[in-house]
């Protein structure tokens, strides 16, 4: 068993380099038998070919063979039209988990964009930032999956009276409160799974903020505070506006996340208690109840809700390439 | 003198077949790989974990030794969304449990599950298994399906110490047992009647759905029961409101319960029972099935059997009404023929394999060539008997549901306990479900 993985590993390792180089080097060899005017236009595509071809049977077709099995019934042998996407706009815990949806992309873009400018303006102005930085950046480091794990510990109950062994009851118990059972008293309980994501993601928008921040020229400050600008209005008339660009990409971002939230709601509730996201149930449909209809028409509205942001993203991109 | 040693011979065997003895685990395990070392591996597919999986695994140790077989046990919470994915990728492990009859009839009817019929014996298997588990582990007439292991639902466990020392004696009707409580409520001690926890992962509320089902069984009776799984009973029906409104009795009192709701729903089921061992007790009831003895012993290591512990049945709605049970076992379906998994079935199916997972306790067998007297404590062997002296046996009607209805009903429990007058609201969101889900 060992032997083989190694083998497999090694056939990878070497061989998926040797096939590019000789694809070149093939491409090359045919290039140069067409006569010399057309070479220029064939080369490119003939270089692009494997990517198109590689994105067509992984992207384009699963996208739209999803489409497409959306219209269909269960098990994809009845047409049934619209059916599914009219399921998914009247059914109850359906329209739950696109309210909650909702939720998250207000908190969770707020909050980590919030936090990612508030620790990047403080932490800029401190001799410790790298190590600041990396404490906050840390929990990047740690699989969704692990942080819902660590937090369903943070937000563990017992019942009133008993040792708590969850540390925010174990702080609540120590000034005499009554434990909460944060997981599942509505609606704050997706408020402490939103807090977990921004726990996760706070690290990311701070260093993406910070950089930016680092990115406007001093001169342009300086003349501010020359011009008798405070701290505070040089903040929020200078640095801000001039890291706009920056906030949307990390903004944006967010809620391309919190559109497609579903590891820590899967972990921690399973969408129970009124905390589902349509990722979970898109899992659910699909997985659970083998509902191939359903779970594509989840997975079309899901895309079609993020496609705006993509766009929205791209554009700004360009615009700052051209700028530059 | 030939013949001599042939009748000696013959009645040596015809001795130890009547005696039911059991011939030793390595034995059937060649036996079932055809009398050859075979060697390669089977994958199994399953739920169990923790001390679950070490019996499973003790269980297949003599299968591995005798058949030089290797068996890649990998188990997993999220069984459903493993094997579905593994099915569909066209990667189905050997051998894999299956999450209920609805599952099975799913996989069966596309063509992915074995035809039992031609790997085991039938005639063999005839003697060896009750009609009942051959029909639930059919499809369309096919066997697709085996148990291995089974349990008896709907047990009422306490601590015999304490019922000892308040002189409490085990109530025959749902009267009786209701009477207790309140006798439990007034006398004020501090800890409440009843212990209740739904929490199960992924699978939350499934403890809720069996305290529903005992409740229908016993109330509205076997046909009701029936209907009601399959579809043909609405849950708004009084049958099941009342099963509910039943149960509210209990989780929709606060003084009934131990720690509220907020316990009810953060407590994993197997931890649900330890305020029973508590000094002083939290609770002096906990409604589970016949495994959750495994748990209490992991939980408070020395307990014993009866001495400690102890159950009742769930109590009969009036005197005269008929001794029913519901019971559950966990199905093994086959998606890959091959010899090994040929083999490994034809073991795991054999009285001396599931003698193993017996005599660690925790379960019964569903072979009934498995003597009662292999069973640990006197506890595994009553509710073994139980299964065979009830007139009404039915199979947990939540795992015979389609997965959308199952799992509706889970929430459905965790929102009831939740909020208890939400009851028409929960009830009439299921019959959407159930028209929805019985469909297709």
């Amino acid at each position: 068993m060992f032997e083989s993985r190694l083998l497999l590993a090694l056939i990878v390792v070497i061989g998926v380099p040797a096939a590019t180089v000789g694809y070149v080097a093939l491409v090359e060899a045919l290039v140069q038998r067409l006569p010399h005017r057309s070479r220029g236009t064939v080369r490119p595509w003939l270089w692009v070919a494997p990517a198109v071809l590689l994105l067509a049977v992984f992207l384009v077709y699963p996208t739209l063979n999803t489409l497409y099995l959306s219209f269909f019934n269960a098990d994809s042998t009845e047409f049934v039209g619209l059916a599914n996407y009219r399921y998914i706009f009247t059914d109850n815990s359906v329209l739950i988990s696109l309210r909650n949806n909702g939720l998250w992309l207000v908190f969770l873009t707020l909050l980590t964009v919030t936090f990612g400018l508030l620790f990047a303006i403080l932490f800029d102005k401190v001799p410790y930032e790298s190590t600041a930085k990396a404490l906050i950046f840390l929990p990047m480091a740690i699989s969704f999956v692990a942080a819902g794990v660590i937090w369903r510990l943070m937000y563990d109950y017992q019942p009133p009276m008993q040792p708590q062994t969850g540390t925010l009851n174990g702080i609540m118990a120590a000034f005499g409160g009554d434990p909460v059972a944060w997981l599942i008293n509505r609606p704050w309980n997706n408020f402490a799974l939103i807090a977990v994501a921004v726990w996760v993601w706070a690290g990311f928008a701070l260093v993406i903020l910070s950089a930016g921040l680092k990115g406007i020229p001093t001169e342009i400050l300086e003349a501010a505070r020359v011009d008798g600008a405070t701290e505070l209005q040089t903040l929020t008339r200078v640095t801000i506006p001039m890291m706009g660009s920056t906030i949307a990409v990390v903004a944006t971002t967010m809620v391309i996340f919190a559109l497609k939230a579903f590891d820590v709601v899967y972990v921690m509730t399973n969408g129970n208690f009124g905390t589902d996201v349509i990722a979970n149930r898109m899992y659910k449909e699909m997985f659970n109840f083998t509902h191939f209809g359903r779970a594509g028409a989840i997975a079309v509205v899901l895309l079609l809700a993020i496609v705006p942001i993509m766009l929205f993203n791209i554009r700004r991109f360009r615009e700052q390439e051209a700028i530059r | 003198m030939k013949r001599w040693w042939i009748v000696v011979l013959i009645l040596a065997v015809t001795a130890a077949v009547a005696q039911g003895e059991l011939g030793t685990a390595e034995e059937a395990a060649l036996e079932a790989a055809g009398g050859e070392e075979l060697g390669g591996s089977v994958s199994v597919l399953g739920v169990w974990g923790g001390g679950e999986q070490e019996t499973f695994l003790e269980m297949v140790r003599p299968f591995e030794e005798a058949t030089g077989i290797d068996v890649e046990y990998t188990g997993t919470r999220d069984l459903n969304a493993v094997l579905f994915t593994r099915v569909e990728g066209g990667n189905p492990p050997d051998l894999a449990g299956l999450p209920g009859p609805g599952q099975m009839a799913q996989f069966a009817r596309s063509g992915d599950l074995v035809d039992l019929g031609e790997v085991l014996d039938m005639d063999a298997f005839g003697d060896q298994y009750a009609e009942t588990w051959a029909e639930l582990g059919s499809v369309d007439g096919t066997l697709s399906g085996i148990f291995i292991k089974a349990s008896v639902k709907g047990l009422i466990w306490y601590n015999t110490n304490v019922w000892e020392t308040e002189g409490f004696e085990p109530p025959q009707t749902w009267d009786e047992l209701m009477t207790l409580s309140q006798q439990i409520i007034e006398a004020d001690s501090g800890a409440r009647p009843w212990c209740v926890a739904v929490e199960s992962g992924a699978a939350s509320g499934w403890p809720g759905t069996d305290w529903i089902e005992d409740f229908v069984l016993r109330q509205a009776g076997p046909e009701a029961y029936d209907n009601w799984y399959q579809g043909e009973l609405t849950w708004t029906s009084d049958e099941i409101r009342g099963a509910w409104e039943s149960w509210g009795e209990i989780v929709g009192d606060p003084r009934m319960v131990y720690g509220g709701a907020a316990t009810m729903l953060t407590t994993n089921f197997g931890q649900g029972g330890n305020p029973l061992f508590t000094d002083p007790p939290g609770c002096y009831m906990f409604h589970q099935a016949s495994f959750i003895t495994d748990f209490f012993v992991e939980s408070f290591p020395g307990l014993q059997p009866v001495e400690d512990f102890n159950f009742f049945p769930f109590p009969k709605m009036s005197e005269g009404a008929p001794e029913s049970v519901e019971m559950a076992g966990d199905l093994f379906g086959m998606f890959n023929d091959t010899p090994q998994a040929r083999a490994l079935v034809r073991y795991l199916t054999s009285a001396e394999a599931q003698a193993i997972w017996v005599e660690r306790g925790g379960a019964i067998s569903p072979n009934q060539q498995v003597p009662l007297d292999l069973y640990p404590d006197p506890l595994a062997r009553q509710s073994a008997e139980l299964l065979t002296s009830a007139e009404v046996v039915r199979f947990d009607a939540s795992d015979l549901m389609p997965e959308a209805m199952n799992n509706a009903f889970w929430q459905a429990i965790l929102e009831f306990i939740q909020n208890p007058d939400g009851l028409d609201n929960i009830l009439s969101n299921l019959d959407r479900v159930q028209q929805d889900a019985y469909a297709e």
